[in-house]
């Protein structure tokens, strides 16, 4: 007898082919459970920047799909994600989103962990038996590996190492992490919101230049004139790039792709006043470094499944339930960089992103109206045919992801 | 063009009663989405935050939900109000309260007032709550200007400010 109801088993390479992708993606709870564990126990999955935990005894709190984590710098400078539940009745130990410790406590029954899990202290230790060790229950430990500074974790000790998953994403990388001009990138702050609608909604829109001047009008009405040229991003030459494993890179404005280049054109208007304050301290090459790094990268690398760098910032996805998605837009700053040009990121950050930003908010409106068209037509398809190679509002992005969603779906 | 710029030291202090009915006037101005009004509410150094992280008064080397100086309030209003953003257009319908009124004093010609704010919005079949402690720094407005009681700071802390949010095509 089993004690799960028997379901037909899915066909999931149907729902997916080369330019279309069918609804019940968007909809379908039983699909939405079988990605759990096909796609989020079972690949790389961002969660955290160094620049978190910067520091021997930080942590921060993230999940692994639904699962929660905690993510620990222990005291020789280590990484480590952990399962953020206490391996005797489940309790989580920590509630904090970021913070400094030594241990972590399960407030039910008291057990103790240190920052790589292991089991510190049992109260009354007296009660169990003799045969009770402690060595067997530490806090679950999931694999780790970095690149750039991106922090990733999978449940899977057999898979690829994180390399070879990035493959040709790691070139992107490398130059999205210019924007530090030379300082360290950090995480400086976060923008979380939730939005009523699968997860893939949002995994798409980071790879869709086509809806931004529709959505983004009232954004690039409130932009300066040069500004709106710069943010014209279908009238750049840009273009979208399948970088293999469902990653992508859609490149908007192709003059800011490298940072440490083009750095003898003239300062943009709306950066002089920034530039004249940092021309105070500043040999005037670093300063048209910094300025130009202040502007962020003219690129998306879209990375599978939950992670994007994002012009000038990290949009980490999380998936709470088939039409439920909590995304966070983190902000990059310079680390020790100069104060004026950091405060420069956070406005122009500010401006676009979060809750009330100039442009999140309609995205997000944009993603919850898929979701609830999505309910009509039950054979319905969701098109991903448009546009060719070299051009920015090619669909290219989308569909290697989906390629890659029907090879681990159906693996 | 919105605001007014300067203090008046010497002007007389504002008593309470009269900084709940400004701060009443403007929970109807935003309620109505009268936002042109609403701008003329405000000193030309004013400042309009809700800051992500609840604790602490410095905001500018912070990131926040809302930093506006008068360029960025006038531009989030044009926004609003352009018909050209989905989630303003129709936004979601907001009915606020505002009570628990404190006055904290005095200092350099401005008053201070905390405050709690229930707002409801409606939009989509869902109704959905945010509370908020917001506190002002109110100015007498200059003499001959028209204008009473000023805007010099507003600073709206949601109760849930650091945990994740939803759009918001109107304004706390």
């Amino acid at each position: 007898m089993t004690l799960q109801p028997v379901l037909p088993a899915l066909d999931y390479g149907a729902f997916v082919r080369e330019d279309r992708v069918h609804t019940s993606l968007y909809v379908d709870p039983a699909i939405f459970e079988a990605e759990m564990d096909k796609i989020f126990a079972n690949t790389w999955v961002w969660v955290a920047h160094e620049s978190e935990i910067p520091a021997p005894g930080n942590f921060k709190t993230a999940h692994v799909g639904r699962q929660p984590v905690i993510v620990t710098r222990d005291p020789d400078g280590r990484v480590h994600v952990l399962l953020n539940r206490c391996r005797h009745r489940a309790g989580s130990v920590c509630e904090q989103r970021q913070g400094k410790a030594s241990v972590f406590v399960c407030p039910y029954h008291g057990w103790s962990y240190d920052l790589t899990g292991r089991l510190r202290g049992v109260p009354h230790a007296s009660g169990y038996d003799q045969s009770f060790d402690k060595k067997e229950f530490p806090l679950v430990s999931l694999r780790v590996e970095q690149y750039a500074g991106l922090i990733f974790a999978t449940l899977r000790p057999d898979i690829q190492s994180l390399d070879a998953y990035l493959g040709r994403a790691k070139k992107w990388l490398d130059l999205f992490m210019k924007q530090g001009a030379g300082y360290g990138i950090k995480a400086g702050g976060a923008h979380r919101f939730r939005f009523n609608g699968n997860w893939k909604i949002q995994l798409e829109n980071t790879t869709d230049a086509y809806h931004f001047p529709i959505v983004h009008r009232s954004f690039l009405t409130s932009l300066d004139d040069e500004t709106e040229q710069t943010f014209d991003v279908l009238g750049q030459g840009g273009w979208v790039e399948d970088l293999g494993n469902g990653h992508s890179v859609m490149v908007m404005i192709p003059d800011r792709v490298d940072l440490e280049q083009n750095l003898d054109a003239p300062i943009p208007e709306r950066f002089q006043a920034l530039a004249d304050t940092l021309a105070r301290e500043h040999p005037p090459e670093q300063v048209r470094r910094i300025v130009r790094a202040v502007g962020g990268s003219g690129f998306n690398v879209n990375l599978f499944p939950n992670i994007a760098c994002s012009m000038a910032f990290f949009r980490v996805l999380r998936p709470i339930a088939v039409d439920e998605t909590e995304i966070t837009h983190m902000v990059i700053t310079m680390d020790g960089g100069p104060p004026a040009a950091n405060r420069a990121r956070l406005r122009l950050h500010e401006h676009f992103q979060g809750p009330m930003g100039f442009g999140s908010p309609d995205d997000a409106e944009g993603w919850e109206r898929v979701q609830r068209g999505a309910a009509a037509g039950k054979d319905l398809w969701v098109m991903l045919n448009r546009g060719k190679e070299r051009d920015v509002s090619a669909e290219t992005g989308m569909r290697a992801a989906y390629q890659m969603w029907k090879r681990m779906m159906t693996a | 063009m919105s605001g007014v710029s300067g203090v008046r030291p010497d002007a007389a202090a504002i008593a309470l009663q009269e900084a709940v009915e400004f701060i009443w006037l403007e929970a109807d101005l935003l309620d109505s989405q009268d936002y042109t009004t609403w701008l003329g509410l405000w000193t030309a150094e004013g400042r309009y935050v809700i800051p992500i992280e609840r604790s602490g008064d410095d905001h500018a080397d912070r990131l926040n939900v809302v930093y506006d100086d008068r360029f960025m309030r006038e531009a989030r209003v044009q926004r609003l109000q352009s018909g050209l953003s989905m989630s303003a257009s129709p936004s979601a319908r907001t009915v606020r309260t505002v009570s628990r009124f404190r006055a904290l004093g005095e200092r350099d010609g401005a008053t201070r007032v905390r405050c709690a704010q229930h707002l409801v919005e409606y939009k989509y079949d869902r109704t959905r709550t945010l509370a908020a402690d917001v506190s002002y720094r109110l100015v007498r407005a200059p003499v001959g200007s028209g204008a009473g009681i000023l805007l010099d700071e507003k600073v709206v802390r949601l109760i849930n400010s650091d945990d994740a949010l939803f759009g918001m095509g109107y304004l706390l």
